[in-house]
């Protein structure tokens, strides 16, 4: 369709009344593409980092996530373990190769069974790591791949997101500038997943109703810096 | 009627002296008041010369070119607003006691002179000087409160243009506050239109009345014996549904309880 | 999809009349309005950040053209496919041809307005392909065979009884006897029977929020996750998208988010913000291993450079048409074309033709509403009377609303001549409604007396009682 392309960018143009070899314009995009400025923040989540957690869970929490906060990460196996009983869940969850995950003591959880991969239909509960989050609305960061598969964020009916507090940025800014160093400038993975709370819908009257099609709970572990 | 100094009164033709000792300001009747509410231009005489204003009419005005621009018709908009220009040329100020009409003049005549820099220019000048009302009472005058006495209760609509184009909202609430035996109970969605818009109402009459409904439906929670606005093209709507309606509640301009002129029959001859 | 604009007008007064989709109605009013008000005085930057989202779109309508190219050249960098549909029978056709070469038989989608507009579910289902809508107004309304109402909720205008009796009447697999009388319950059935759905689907088609140059990337923003089952499980993800929406950098995108969710949802942020980019890698365990984008003009590209420009601002919140008293009263179908309230009736002209749809920029009040809440700033009151200025030079306008704005205009233009005629004139209205202050019905003015008193004039006009005045003093 190359000369469909032709086309619409000839129409543009010629209802612009510029040309394609317009050098000052294209200066002008080359140089956002490379700097990416970036606009006014919000000063809400510029804090120091104590405030910023406490701001990340406020705000997680005012979107119906729920937020626990552990101290290390050998904590980590605990707080699922007892969140899936306090639902009264099966010991199982899946999760994907995270290496930070994969270090943490599971096996220490008796009885507790640990599937990896994607997610199946299937799956209740799934456990993935964050790569960041965002304190001025409770957002998480979540990158595809196979350490953190993407279906682990969307077929189970609980998704448990184990966050470390020096990932939670006060910007959503922030964390690209982190995509970008981990990725390179102008790559990205698959897919990017920032998740503001457990799915939900107000397609039937207005009426604000949890789980619609992705989670209907979204726990989050925060792991404090030690 | 009681003034503190005004803040930095925006004055055209008077650079660097300070305000008028006595502003001359030529007073746009608008259409509607001119027809059908002369009241309301006596109300807003009275109201700038308790002020200290010289307050002159010219009578080269017609109307403000609204229902022209609104319908599309550039040129004959351009040619009212010119005349407009041309009449009011030589006042300090010039006020219209309504937000549409003054919305008119100081948001929308520059725009129509893009093409003629000299008559551009003149209606930058022109635009400067205009004010809606209560506004200018308030604003430019510095008027905080007025003689006037009202027995009763009373709610207020925010006509949309004053309210959005002119940000006309506190200085009329302000001045009510200081009228005597005034209460004010504020309606539900005081901001949302009232259906009038102009040709609107007549071109779209189903959808005009189902939105003044809703709007009557408001006035009547409140409980208020009198219905006050800023604009009379909304009060003529909103009285003539309260009638249909079959409602007793009285509707009048803000300027006449003001000013206190409040002995004529109500728009739409309600009593009380 | 059928273009019903030019009835507007008996399209209103049909909705005017209907009971359920009035009581639905009463939904818009209340909440979104009060959302929007809280989420945005919640947020202290938040008009800064309208200027900035407003600046950052106007940069790019005027790089248009180039960041095109560019966010074409990363899509194909990261394996994407990229196609360009100068109209929507193009668009159609492109996503058939992929269809076909995935011989696909059912598609998933994503909620989309772009193939609302394009009227691709039609088109599909034509061609042996059935499209599932999976967002769950758009489920709703697809099963009663209707099209959205809202562009950003789809099935406003539906009842939860009428909900109910459309999942009986489908689901004839469950159980009749079933308890549906709750939200919870209806929401539970249609994620059960979606979510077979989303395995079943040979492609996944979603819209795009934005297409971001620096990445090549395309976003959607969600709160239900239909989008992300959608493109995720499916083998191939089609993404169709308008030619607008892009946004420079990750960093503009985030600027711009901020903005969207709190002026349509009154939300800080939607729940799934996802960013996709190519087809998943060799080392990724899910996602689509074929990416395709459908990037189409459909008359756009000609509002470049006109005075329409800034409409192509618009990030489809659905704020203006939350705050249009308007679109209280008659609901998004009046309109009678994809894009309803004040949006549409800007955006419709310029994708149809304002001959078909000339109704929909004269029915506002310009009380600027739309205006004063649009996250973009985009001057939708402005924008409605260019058309009226169009509609006016072409001798759109109907012929006894020309003949009256003329006559009206001559006197306009004359003030002696205006000020006798006045004078004469008032002063017979004025005897004549002297005795009860109003009239019922009035010869001409059928419009306004139909339905509403027209209060009396007091006899002698301003200027004849201010000239006596001057010569008394």
């Amino acid at each position: 369709m190359s000369d469909a392309r032709s086309a619409i960018l000839a129409k543009m143009r010629s209802a612009m009344g510029r040309k394609a070899d317009d050098v000052e314009r294209k200066a002008a995009v080359a140089d956002r593409l490379q700097r990416s400025p970036r606009g006014p923040l919000p000063a809400r989540g510029q804090l120091p980092e104590s405030e910023r957690t406490a701001l990340f869970q406020k705000m997680a929490e005012a979107v119906q996530a729920s937020v626990v906060r552990v101290a290390s990460r050998a904590d980590v196996p605990d707080a699922v373990s007892a969140y899936l009983k306090s639902k009264n869940l099966p010991a199982t969850v899946r999760m994907g190769e995270d290496a930070r995950l994969a270090e943490m003591p599971w096996s220490a959880q008796k009885h507790m069974e640990i599937l990896k991969g994607r997610a199946e239909n299937a799956d209740l509960a799934t456990v993935s790591h964050a790569l960041g989050g965002v304190a001025e609305t409770g957002t998480l960061m979540l990158v595809s791949g196979p350490d953190n598969p993407t279906t682990l964020n969307f077929l189970p009916e609980h998704h448990i997101v184990v966050l470390e507090e020096a990932d939670i940025a006060g910007d959503y800014e922030s964390v690209w500038a982190r995509i970008r160093e981990r990725f390179g400038k102008g790559v990205m993975p698959r897919t990017v997943n920032m998740i503001t709370g457990p799915s939900r819908s107000a397609d039937i009257e207005q009426t604000l109703l949890l789980g619609a099609h992705g989670p209907r709970a979204l726990h989050i572990v925060i792991v404090d810096k030690g | 009627m009681t003034s503190s100094a005004p803040q930095d009164p925006p004055l055209a033709d008077n650079q660097g002296g300070g305000a008028p000792s006595r502003p001359k300001v030529g007073l746009f009747v608008t259409c509607l008041v001119d027809l059908f509410r002369p009241s309301v231009g006596f109300a807003a005489v009275k109201l700038m010369e308790d002020a200290g204003c010289t307050v002159e009419v010219p009578a080269a005005q017609t109307c403000c070119g609204q229902p022209a621009f609104n319908s599309g018709d550039r040129d004959d908009t351009r040619a009212i607003a010119a005349s407009v220009i041309r009449a009011f040329e030589g006042y300090d100020y010039v006020v219209a006691p309504s937000g549409s009409c003054a919305g008119m003049l100081k948001k929308h005549y520059v725009e129509l002179f893009e093409d003629d820099p000299a008559m551009k220019q003149r209606a930058e000048a022109f635009s400067a000087r205009v004010f809606e009302l209560v506004s200018f009472l308030t604003d430019v005058l510095g008027v905080s409160s007025v003689d006037a006495r009202f027995e009763g209760t009373a709610t207020y609509h925010d006509s949309c243009s004053g309210l959005r184009e002119l940000g006309i909202q506190s200085q009329p609430r302000k001045l009510l506050a200081t009228v005597d035996g005034l209460k004010l109970s504020e309606m539900r969605d005081s901001d949302v239109c009232c259906g009038f818009g102009g040709t609107f109402c007549v071109k779209y009459p189903d959808i005009s009345n189902k939105i003044v409904g809703e709007k009557t439906r408001t006035i009547a929670e409140t409980g208020a014996d009198v219905l006050l606005a800023g604009d009379l093209g909304c009060l003529m709507n909103m009285a003539g549904k309260l009638k249909r309606e079959g409602t007793a509640i009285e509707v009048r301009h803000v300027a006449e309880v003001l000013a206190g002129m409040t002995d004529k029959p109500a728009i739409g001859g309600g009593r009380r | 999809m059928q273009i019903t604009s030019p009835g507007f007008k008996e399209n209103a007064r049909t909705a005017l009349d209907d009971a359920p989709l009035q009581r639905a109605l009463g939904n818009v009013r209340k909440g979104f309005i009060e959302k929007r008000a809280k989420a945005s005085a919640a947020l202290p930057e938040f008009d800064l950040l309208r200027d900035n989202a407003r600046d950052i779109k106007d940069h790019v309508l005027a790089h248009l053209d180039l960041y095109l190219e560019a966010y074409a050249e990363k899509v194909e960098a990261a394996g994407g496919h990229v196609h360009w549909a100068e109209t929507a029978e193009d668009a159609r056709r492109i996503i058939l041809e992929i269809c076909r070469q995935k011989n696909a038989r059912t598609v998933t989608k994503g909620k989309s307005m772009i193939t609302e507009e394009i009227g691709l579910n039609d088109f599909l289902e034509e061609h042996a392909v059935a499209p599932v809508e999976t967002d769950l107004g758009e489920y709703i309304i697809q099963l009663r065979g209707e099209h959205p109402s809202h562009i950003i909720a789809p099935a406003v205008h539906v009842n939860k009884d009428q909900v109910e009796a459309d999942f009986r009447r489908v689901h004839t697999h469950l159980d009749p006897a079933r308890n549906l009388e709750e939200p919870t319950t209806l929401l539970s059935e249609a994620r059960a029977v979606l979510r077979e759905k989303y395995f079943e689907a040979d492609i996944g088609i979603t819209g795009a929020n934005f297409l971001i140059a620096e990445t090549g990337t395309s976003v959607i923003v969600t709160n239900e996750g239909n989008g992300d089952l959608t493109q995720n499980l499916p083998k191939t993800h089609v993404v169709v998208a308008s030619i607008e929406k892009i946004v420079p950098t990750l960093d503009d995108v985030s600027q711009i988010l901020r903005v969207l969710a709190r002026s349509a949802t009154g939300q800080d942020m939607s729940v799934y913000t996802t960013f996709s980019t190519g087809p998943k890698r060799d080392i990724d365990p899910d996602g689509p291993e074929d990416y395709h984008v459908v990037l189409l003009d459909n008359g756009r590209s000609s509002m470049l450079g006109s005075e329409f420009q800034d409409m192509l601002r618009c990030i489809r919140c659905g704020a203006c048409m939350n705050h249009c008293p308007v679109y209280h009263a008659v609901g998004g179908h009046a309109y009678g074309w994809v894009y309803p309230g004040p949006m549409g009736a800007v955006l419709t002209p310029s994708l149809m033709g304002v001959d078909k749809s000339g109704h929909l920029p004269n029915a506002s009040t310009f009380c600027g509403r739309c205006e004063s809440v649009c996250p973009m700033r985009i001057p939708l009151p402005k924008m409605m009377r260019h058309w009226r200025e169009r509609e006016f030079s072409r001798n759109l306008t109907p012929a006894t609303a020309r003949y009256g704005l003329g006559a009206w205009a001559f006197f306009a233009k004359r003030p002696a001549l205006y000020q006798a005629a006045t004078r004469l004139a008032m002063a017979v209205l004025g005897r004549l409604g002297r005795s009860k202050g109003r009239f019922s019905a009035m010869p001409l003015a059928g419009g306004w007396t139909k339905y509403r008193d027209l209060p009396a004039p007091e006899g002698e006009t301003f200027q004849a009682q201010w000239a006596k005045r001057r010569t008394a003093a």
